[in-house]
């Protein structure tokens, strides 16, 4: 009803708006339905897909001192068309310590990052789910707090916990649990607390979403039939709760692999994760070819869990419609 | 049953206390007096006072506040455009990679994004001789970051709007354009709201976009913050982070507060209408 009364007063200026708008667009745009798919369409062709055609590019230029710092791929002089591919970042890419370490050691921290926030946040999200509907909201929204406050705060705010004189190692010190401070800044314990620290929200929220959908029958009647409350967990709960979980892991495991605030702050000079070795390239060393073709191998790899992740989210805009 | 009820009552007390102990220590520590931040020596209010009179800190404050504002109009612009296709075309042509591509920027690596724009914007100022990296770049940047966003909550949302107000709308002779602006945009109102503060906080804390995307006159708050926290802790930074914080909290909270009451009124109404009928 009060969305009713509220019209009238907006509607001469929308009406307005519409007319202007329609008299504005040009006479060869599309009309209709086909302008109005084509224009988000056209904004996330040019600034999503093409830029990785540049990258793709880039990779297989040569490193030059100029600004751009690499070489054209086509040259075109005396009347001859000259293409010069170079393969040769990206077999440094494959083969080099360096970059093969990197890329092993991303998907190392990027699985256990994953596993470690489904074991933590899992339960966490079941409880919220069956908690009492009057609490649900302010649990939900705990959650959600977390996940809106500044990002690099939150990682920072770890360095005055984990230092050597931080505040783990000075409560540890001062109840006699240890009697030097325990080394977790600058390493790769430090890598993995923020990691699961950082992407526990980013698990949670769909997670919660999925989990809080079930349909709570079948486990009463699972109950009913005589199931102990683990094999009711393991033979409905879980297996209902499948998508959500893989779409929740993705959503942590794709994105940490190229992970580089949190290794850069919180970790060591050994933790060298593959979004490190990237950043290097491309502000220290200014190597933009092998840095582009650490990037193509960076999505190749990440290919198989995108699609994975696009089913999915495929299927959920289906089953919502 | 009271035992496991306890059991998950601590649980949840124990993954809140992880996920909130690091924010509430920058907090009190950013009224400690001693320099050494870990250190409590007493309250004091010294490095706010520092921070206000920090020039490097307040210009790049300044300009991440525009870059914000820009971005989430930017993202609240283009994002429901792009969800109100995902949600109500049925069949397209390249349907799939619209889908794809508003998906993929929401686990893609960020440092992958912002190698692939910086190289677009290089490549077309080679070409074209516009656009030199700065604010404008750094402003597409992160509207490509929160767009997904944006679109993906505005499709929830439209999806699980009431058809009927719509059909209503154009029996009574409505033109699309005027169904969306009077029936469908003052519905998805909330769901604007909450991916413009998104846009904004992904906006005024992205350090990789920025850096990437950044010339040699634009430098923005997350760039100051990153670069100093790299050193260690700094009681600057932790007033700044203080500031963040209650600004966000008080935001969220606040539009969760309006939320739950428009949710209660509708409840409320549809409770009368079935009663009354």
């Amino acid at each position: 009803m009060t969305d009713r009364l509220a019209l009238p007063a907006r509607r001469g200026r929308t009406r307005g708006l519409a007319a202007r708008l329609a008299s504005w667009l040009p006479s060869w745009l599309p009309k209709g339905r086909t302008f109005v798919i084509a224009a988000p369409f056209a904004f996330l062709l040019v600034f999503f897909l093409v830029p990785f055609v540049a990258v793709l590019k880039i990779s297989f230029a040569d490193v030059q001192m100029s600004v751009p710092p690499y070489t054209s791929l086509v040259d075109l002089t005396d009347g001859t068309l000259k293409i010069a591919l170079d393969f040769e970042h990206f077999r440094t890419v494959l083969t080099d310590h360096l970059y093969l370490g990197a890329y092993v050691f991303s998907v190392e921290v990027a699985a256990m990052t994953t596993l470690v926030c489904l074991l933590v946040g899992y339960p966490a999200c079941y409880l919220i789910a069956r908690a009492d509907p009057a609490h649900r909201n302010l649990l939900l929204m705990m959650v959600m707090l977390p996940f809106w406050t500044s990002y690099l705060i939150r990682v920072y705010a770890w360095i005055g916990l984990l230092k050597n004189q931080g505040l783990i190692n000075n409560v540890l010190i001062w109840a006699h649990l240890t009697d030097e401070p325990l080394k977790i800044y600058h390493n790769n314990w430090g890598l993995m607390i923020g990691m699961v620290y950082n992407y526990l929200p980013y698990l949670m929220l769909p997670l919660y979403a999925y989990l809080v959908k079930l349909d709570m029958t079948l486990v009463e009647a699972a109950y009913d039939l005589g199931a102990r409350p683990a094999a009711a967990f393991f033979t409905i709960t879980l297996p209902m709760s499948r998508r959500g979980i893989i779409a929740s892991s993705l959503l942590v495991f794709i994105p940490a692999v190229g992970e580089y605030v949190i290794p850069e702050l919180l970790g060591g000079s050994n933790s060298l994760m593959i979004g490190r070795v990237m950043w290097d390239d491309f502000f220290v060393s200014t190597d933009w070819p092998t840095a582009s073709a650490a990037t193509v191998a960076m999505v190749v790899l990440l290919l198989l869990p995108m699609a994975w992740f696009q089913r999915i989210r495929q299927k959920d805009i289906e089953g919502a419609r | 049953m009271n035992g496991s009820r306890l059991l998950g009552r601590t649980y949840l007390g124990l993954v809140f206390l992880f996920l909130y102990v690091p924010t509430i220590c920058v907090v009190v520590y950013s009224f400690n007096e001693s320099r050494l931040v870990t250190v409590w020596s007493g309250f004091s209010l010294r490095w706010y006072t520092a921070l206000a009179g920090d020039e490097e800190v307040l210009s790049a404050a300044w300009a991440s506040l525009e870059v914000g504002v820009a971005t989430a109009f930017a993202s609240v612009f283009i994002g429901t455009w792009a969800g109100f296709v995902l949600s109500r075309f049925k069949r397209f042509r390249g349907q799939t990679l619209f889908t794809g591509m508003i998906n993929a920027p929401l686990v893609i690596p960020e440092v992958i994004q912002g190698i692939s724009l910086l190289l677009l914007f290089v490549a077309l100022q080679g070409a074209l001789g516009w656009p030199a990296r700065g604010l404008f770049t750094i402003w597409i940047g992160h509207t490509m970051l929160c767009v997904s966003y944006v679109a993906i909550t505005v499709q929830s949302r439209l999806a699980s709007l009431d058809e009927s107000l719509h059909e209503a709308a154009y029996d009574l002779g409505a033109t699309p354009l005027r169904v969306f602006f009077d029936i469908t945009l003052p519905l998805i109102s909330q769901a604007l709201i909450s991916g413009w503060l998104l846009s904004f906080t992904i906006s005024i804390d992205d350090v990789l976009m920025t850096a990437f995307l950044s010339g040699p006159d634009s430098t923005l708050l997350p760039i100051v913050v990153f670069s100093r926290a790299r050193v260690g802790l700094n009681p600057e930074i932790n007033a700044l982070g203080t500031l963040f914080i209650v600004f966000v909290t008080v935001g969220v909270v606040v539009n969760n507060h309006f939320m739950l009451r428009r949710q209660r009124r509708r409840d409320r109404e549809r409770t009368q209408s079935v009663l009354q009928a």
